[in-house]
């Protein structure tokens, strides 16, 4: 009888003593990010370990999901009233979430030295209406990679200045039979196709809404989408690219497999550096090309940034963890696969070492990012473009009357 | 009066269990009606009265029409292979072999697999630039370069169904297999003696006693891929050019993607609608079955 009482004393301990260390005022953020392209997952996790080290109080669950999944997944999180307290967020978002209310407003939280350190342009990332919704984060457009070797190769002394000369160096390429298909786009029915699109669009002047209305049915937007399907029809590119996403491309790359492939700045260095690539010192990147007469480069806007959501209970502790997330001394420290939004940093040789072709390339890209359209529809618009683009790709319908419809089914 | 207790006990014993349905299921389906004549969006307002404007929008729009297309090509084609290759597979593991039992647990396997797994091997299978099947057929030499089988309107829906079928047949090579043991010996050796051949003791002899089960196995099978969502979502998510956006896939962009819980509400009702009528028919069809099997 004594001995069950001490039993169950002890055990009534053991379960303070394991209970104990919760007891203290500890708040736990859950943040979502994406596993895809720019910041690796083992790049986010260290530097969220460094903020852990730095506030033991708050303890951050992180989470990780495609970038196919990133949008709806913090949507459904917020219509179930619970959730995340730090969301990413894509530049496309911004005027839905502030519609909908899924953001906070935190204008007031950022300060003239963040104002005045961070590049003008990563600004648009975050801003709708005036106000801002999160800290840009990763700053980034898609740049042209290319394979030196296989250049070298085919007696090409540098690389494209315009999309024209990008396929006159591909059939030579092709004629010398070097590569069949020398390049790679990620053309899958998906979001990194309109990125891919945008690009193009930027290049020929087009525009994607003129006063709410679509307006890529014509001009630039006709000639971004022809210069697709031509390129696509002539065997310039590899026809795979329809169903390819950013990894995609990147593997096809790495494997030498393509001479020239579009990409997001963190392809530069898994490709030029890494272990499992078999291209390694062998990559060059310039800025995405222009069309003459009317761009000398192109870039799509590609920046992703940091938010706290309406539903979170500890605003404060959110935006302190977002602004250490963005700090410059962070980003400096992990600009291999993302660079930072951090006008400095860019004359920063700790930072330029190694990667001074990117860098050199990103100067002009990042100046020259072209916005996808701001609206609420966005997420619509997006669907019935994609559609079009693999319609005009698969020959279903001609450029012109893919893009009308798809501009009928945008919901604008 | 022990009648009435009895019939009392019993509702008291199920009432539990019937609240928790309510609660679950019941609920959530009448708000899911009452949304559905609403404008909601998925976050915020809680949407105007607007009648049946969702239906009518959605019946008359190409996009619902395409889906339920390739919805019902899905389903039949898929459910209709798997019902064969099941049955053909049950048939040869009721043989007497070695290794019968090794072959039967493997038989679990692709079932027992999570769909997104499946989906994801598949995905690897078919990979245009490093995939087994590209090597495959072109080392046999009935390819002379890799295709991009997902990629490609004509090909990426059969893609779709041999990935279903190779997890989903199993399951009913497993209830044929049950409902084999319990032919009766003496009737299967009976016919041999009177003479009939292989195929003629399948069809008049065994599948009888099939009906029963491989109806269970047909209302299951057709139900869960009308229903069809992850395989897809995971392999193609719909595309190339929305070639195999099936109803799931439009509710799940009309309702999340697009924040439209109203429509969204509508289109998911219908589906269950379809699936409600598809479920009433075969329930129809195995009571018959079973009448005239007993």
């Amino acid at each position: 009888m004594l001995k069950s009482i001490k039993k169950s004393l002890l055990g009534a301990a053991l379960i303070a003593a394991v209970s104990a260390p919760h007891a203290f005022a500890e708040t736990t953020l859950n943040a979502l990010f994406m596993a895809q392209a720019a910041y690796s997952e083992a790049d986010v996790r260290a530097m969220t370990d460094a903020f852990s080290k730095a506030n033991p109080d708050v303890k951050v669950n992180l989470e990780f999901v495609p970038y196919e999944g990133l949008h709806d997944k913090a949507v459904l999180a917020q219509g179930s009233g619970s959730g995340y307290d730090v969301v990413l967020f894509d530049v496309i978002w911004p005027a839905e979430y502030a519609t909908n209310n899924v953001l906070v407003d935190v204008s007031s939280r950022i300060t003239d030295d963040m104002k005045k350190g961070v590049l003008p342009g990563a600004w648009t990332t975050v801003n709708y209406d005036g106000k801002s919704y999160g800290m840009p984060w990763i700053l980034d457009t898609k740049y042209l990679f290319y394979n030196k070797e296989i250049l070298e190769k085919a007696g090409i002394k540098a690389p494209p200045k315009t999309w024209a000369e990008l396929n006159d160096q591909a059939k030579i390429i092709k004629d010398k039979g070097l590569l069949a298909t020398p390049i790679a786009w990620s053309w899958s029915q998906a979001e990194a196709a309109i990125c891919d699109y945008t690009t193009l669009v930027s290049a020929y002047g087009g525009e994607f809404l003129k006063d709410g209305k679509p307006a890529f049915t014509e001009g630039g937007g006709l000639d971004a989408l022809k210069y697709m399907v031509d390129s696509y029809k002539s065997g310039l590119t590899n026809p795979n690219s329809k169903e390819f996403l950013e990894e995609d491309v990147r593997n096809v790359f790495q494997n030498g497999e393509a001479a020239f492939a579009l990409n997001w700045t963190y392809m530069y260095n898994m490709a030029n550096g890494g272990k499992d690539s078999k291209v390694a010192g062998k990559v060059g990147v310039v800025p995405a090309p222009g069309v003459e007469g009317k761009s000398t480069v192109s870039a799509v806007n590609g920046s992703m940034g940091l938010g706290v959501t309406t539903t979170s209970k500890h605003p404060d502790e959110a935006w302190k963890y977002i602004v250490h997330m963005t700090s410059q001394e962070t980003q400096n420290a992990y600009a291999k696969l993302s660079l930072p939004i951090w006008a400095s940093s860019y004359e920063d040789a700790a930072v330029t070492a190694g990667q001074e072709e990117l860098i050199a390339a990103a100067k002009l890209g990042l100046a020259a990012m072209y916005p996808r359209p701001t609206t609420a529809k966005y997420q619509e618009l997006s669907t019935a473009l994609q559609q079009a683009i693999q319609e005009a790709l698969l020959d279903q319908a001609s450029p012109e009357d893919a893009l009308k419809s798809a501009a009928e089914n945008s919901g604008l | 009066m022990s009648g009435t207790w009895m019939t009392t006990r019993a509702w008291l014993l199920m009432l539990p269990l019937l609240i928790i349905m309510l609660a679950v299921i019941g609920w959530p389906m009448i708000d899911t009606v009452r949304l559905s004549f609403t404008d909601a969006k998925l976050v915020g307002a809680a949407g105007n009265f607007v009648g049946f404007d969702n239906y009518l929008k959605m019946l008359g729009s190409s996009n619902f029409q395409r889906a339920l297309w390739a919805t019902t090509w899905f389903a039949v084609v898929s459910v209709t292979a798997e019902m064969v290759i099941g049955v053909l597979a049950a048939l040869l593991l009721n043989q007497q072999f070695y290794g019968r039992t090794v072959l039967r647990a493997l038989l679990i396997l692709p079932w027992a697999l999570p769909t997104v797994v499946n989906a994801t091997l598949w995905r690897l299978i078919y990979n245009p630039e490093y995939g087994a099947l590209n090597a495959v057929l072109t080392q046999i030499g009935l390819l002379d370069s890799y295709r991009s089988w997902l990629g490609e309107p004509g090909t990426a829906m059969t893609a779709l169904i041999i990935a279903d079928c190779w997890k989903n047949f199993p399951l009913v090579a497993l209830i044929t297999l049950a409902a084999l043991q319990a032919v009766p010996r003496d009737i299967t050796s009976a016919s041999l003696v009177d003479g009939a051949g292989s195929f003629a003791r399948f069809r008049f002899v065994i599948l009888p006693y099939l009906a029963g089960p491989l109806m269970v196995a047909l209302v299951l099978r057709t139900i869960e891929a009308f229903k069809v969502f992850d395989i897809i979502w995971v392999m193609t998510r719909g595309g190339p050019a929305n070639s195999t956006r099936t109803l799931s896939i439009l509710v799940y962009q009309e309702a999340f993607s697009f924040q439209r819980a109203g429509s969204g509400a509508s289109l998911a009702l219908v589906v269950t609608l379809i699936v409600t009528v598809l479920a009433i028919g075969y329930g129809m069809l195995v009571r018959r079955a079973a009448g005239s099997a007993a």
